[in-house]
């Protein structure tokens, strides 16, 4: 019989492996991806993808025409989204100790901030789409717009929660009304936090897709008409990577390789910047 | 003459202040008042499928868009096996990522690690979807399905789930994409509630003897259960609603198969690729009916997991 203690130790042991081999486990997929991006990615990441619009079928061409139709979207989505956000994120943390509005907004956006993305797509088809009667950039930007709000809610009230209220007593001992202390002491103390949901925000909707599949749609020509069913990156990566076609399909790694070092950079981004604002404090 | 000035100086400001409140007060509640769009809208969209098939929607695995004929069966099955498949990989493999960021990695590694691990959720689903389609279904197809096939799938009682034909695309490969997606979530949290663990009670049981594992299982897990029950659900809610990474690989079959090698069908995914095709008011109809459905399944697992998540917060608050 082993005895109780090398029984302990063998659990010890085995549980402890286990546990390294999950993190290398989570590790392992993360660098597979990377790579496969890289591999497929950096050959068809020529001049081209900058300069060409999306190609038909079997012809060569690039992704100007989504790219540009990405950025436009995600710059303006965040630029809806963002000062809704912050307002919301504002009065959960400084107005929120009182009433029945901020304990609901909180639970609910917390729902929001992880509800099906493709069910925001289907809402923005409903109520826009389907009265102005056909896709656009508008209602991609629209869709994109709503999965900003609860993130940037969601940020802003923990940062603000962290200024501390000796900052907001000293203001308010030099006679600074409210919205002053708010908009020039807490807020501003709490910027590089916001900053950070912000980016966050925009790493979020630049890589997504699903909502854009009912609203923005896609085009394969320039547009920069908002009104217009729009072009953007991840629809074109989707359509073109499930087609039979090698060019397409070789198009769509160079997206797909672009969509994903833009996103993870602005994560790293994100967190270097938070990281050195909450080592100044 | 001086003291009125003051005096609407003052009185201006508080104007101020009621404006400044009721704007921001105003945007909190755009934020009910969306997810009360959000619900009626897409109860008005379905009305026509709801009107039609009544409860029968629910239970029906039919699919006919020529004769109009439409049940959500199938999409709800998938969504809910390839999730489920999807947590019975993750909450091992989490647990043991948050087990050793918290407790065994070294000090300078631990935020590298965790922001790689962080990072996994970051890469957007899209991306997910084309190297399971591109990269992993070939592999899954040619060594580990004739594994399933030949080892597991000759078993008694578990052996129809794991034969078929390998072809890499179908509810499994779905399942394990999926895993690899809530893995980061589920991680993340269950590393931020062992975290509140009070020290001295680690300490306590260290000092009694007890070995690294035994602190978990006994210690740190039984106090931050429920903490981990809702980071358990969070992962779920994002399985449940993810759709690019699984539209890619599960095949998109309307079929109700006894095989997790062959396609099937999620909610997502059936949205994803037939809803800008769908022609005929019930077709459509019956797709946003698919996603209230979906919409309210994720709304009850979120709410769970929040729930859940707020009892260990209140928790600790207490012993503090």
């Amino acid at each position: 019989m082993i005895n109780l203690y090398t029984r302990r130790r063998i659990a010890n042991a085995t549980g402890l492996t286990v546990s390294v081999l999950a993190m290398a486990f989570g590790l392992f997929w993360l660098c597979w991806i990377l790579w496969t991006l890289l591999d497929h990615g950096l050959p068809a990441l020529t001049p081209m993808v900058f300069e060409k619009m999306t190609p038909p079928p079997g012809s060569s061409g690039g992704l100007l025409n989504a790219i540009f139709g990405s950025l436009m979207m995600t710059v303006i989505g965040t630029l809806i989204g963002t000062p809704i956000g912050i307002l919301a994120g504002t009065y959960l943390a400084e107005f929120g100790q009182r009433g029945w509005l901020a304990p609901i907004t909180r639970f609910i956006n917390d729902i929001l901030l992880s509800a099906p993305s493709i069910v925001i797509g289907l809402f923005v088809y409903e109520v826009y789409v389907v009265h102005v009667k056909h896709f656009s950039g508008w209602a991609g930007t629209i869709a994109l717009a709503i999965i900003v709000i609860p993130i940037v809610i969601r940020t802003t009230e923990n940062m603000l929660r962290l200024v501390p209220s000796t900052l907001r007593e000293a203001a308010a001992a030099l006679g600074a009304p409210q919205w002053k202390i708010i908009s020039f002491v807490t807020l501003r103390a709490a910027r590089a936090g916001i900053i950070t949901g912000v980016m966050l925000a925009i790493a979020r909707i630049s890589g997504e897709t699903a909502p854009l599949l009912f609203t923005a749609l896609n085009n394969q020509f320039w547009s920069s008409d908002m009104d217009q069913p729009m072009a953007n990156l991840p629809v074109v990566i989707f359509q073109f990577a499930m087609s039979p076609y090698q060019d397409w399909q070789n198009l769509a790694w160079a997206g797909a390789l672009l969509i994903t070092f833009s996103v993870l950079t602005l994560n790293i981004l994100a967190r270097v910047l938070f990281r050195q604002s909450a080592s100044t404090h | 003459m001086p003291m009125l000035l003051h005096e609407a100086r003052l009185k201006r400001q508080s104007i101020f202040d009621t404006l400044f409140r009721n704007v921001t007060r105003l945007a909190a509640f755009g934020v009910l008042a969306l997810l009360a769009a959000i619900l009626f809208s897409l109860v008005m969209g379905s009305m026509p499928a709801i009107r039609a098939f009544g409860f029968g929607f629910l239970t029906s695995p039919d699919w006919d868009p020529v004769n109009d004929k439409f049940g959500a069966l199938i999409p709800i099955i998938g969504t809910l096996i390839t999730s489920g498949i999807a947590l019975i990989i993750a909450i091992p493999v989490s647990f043991g990522i948050a087990l050793f960021l918290t407790e065994l990695s070294p000090r300078v590694l631990r935020r590298p690690l965790g922001v790689a691990i962080e990072l996994l959720a970051g890469i957007p689903s899209i991306i997910y979807g084309m190297w399971g389609l591109f990269v992993f279904a070939p592999l899954f197809a040619d060594h580990v399905e004739p594994w399933l096939n030949q080892h597991i799938g000759t078993l008694p009682y578990i052996g129809p789930f794991f034969s078929g034909p390998p072809m890499g695309i179908g509810i499994l490969t779905a399942s394990i994409i999926l895993a690899i997606m809530v893995i980061p979530f589920i991680a993340s949290v269950m590393r931020d509630v062992f975290d509140v663990v009070p020290t001295m009670l680690k300490e306590s049981a260290y000092g009694l003897g007890s070995t690294t594992w035994e602190v978990m299982l006994n210690i740190v897990l039984p106090y931050t259960k429920v903490g981990v029950a809702g980071g358990i659900m969070l992962g779920l809610g994002r399985a449940l609603g993810e759709t690019m990474a699984v539209t890619f690989v599960i095949g998109n079959a309307h079929e109700l198969t006894k095989s997790l090698l062959n396609p099937g069908n999620s909610i997502s995914s059936a949205l994803a690729n037939e809803f800008t095709e769908a022609f005929g008011e019930l077709y459509t109809a019956s797709l946003i009916e698919l996603g209230l459905i979906l919409f309210f399944i994720t709304f009850v697992v979120l709410s769970l997991a929040r729930y859940m998540l707020y009892k260990l917060g209140q928790r600790e608050g207490k012993a503090a």
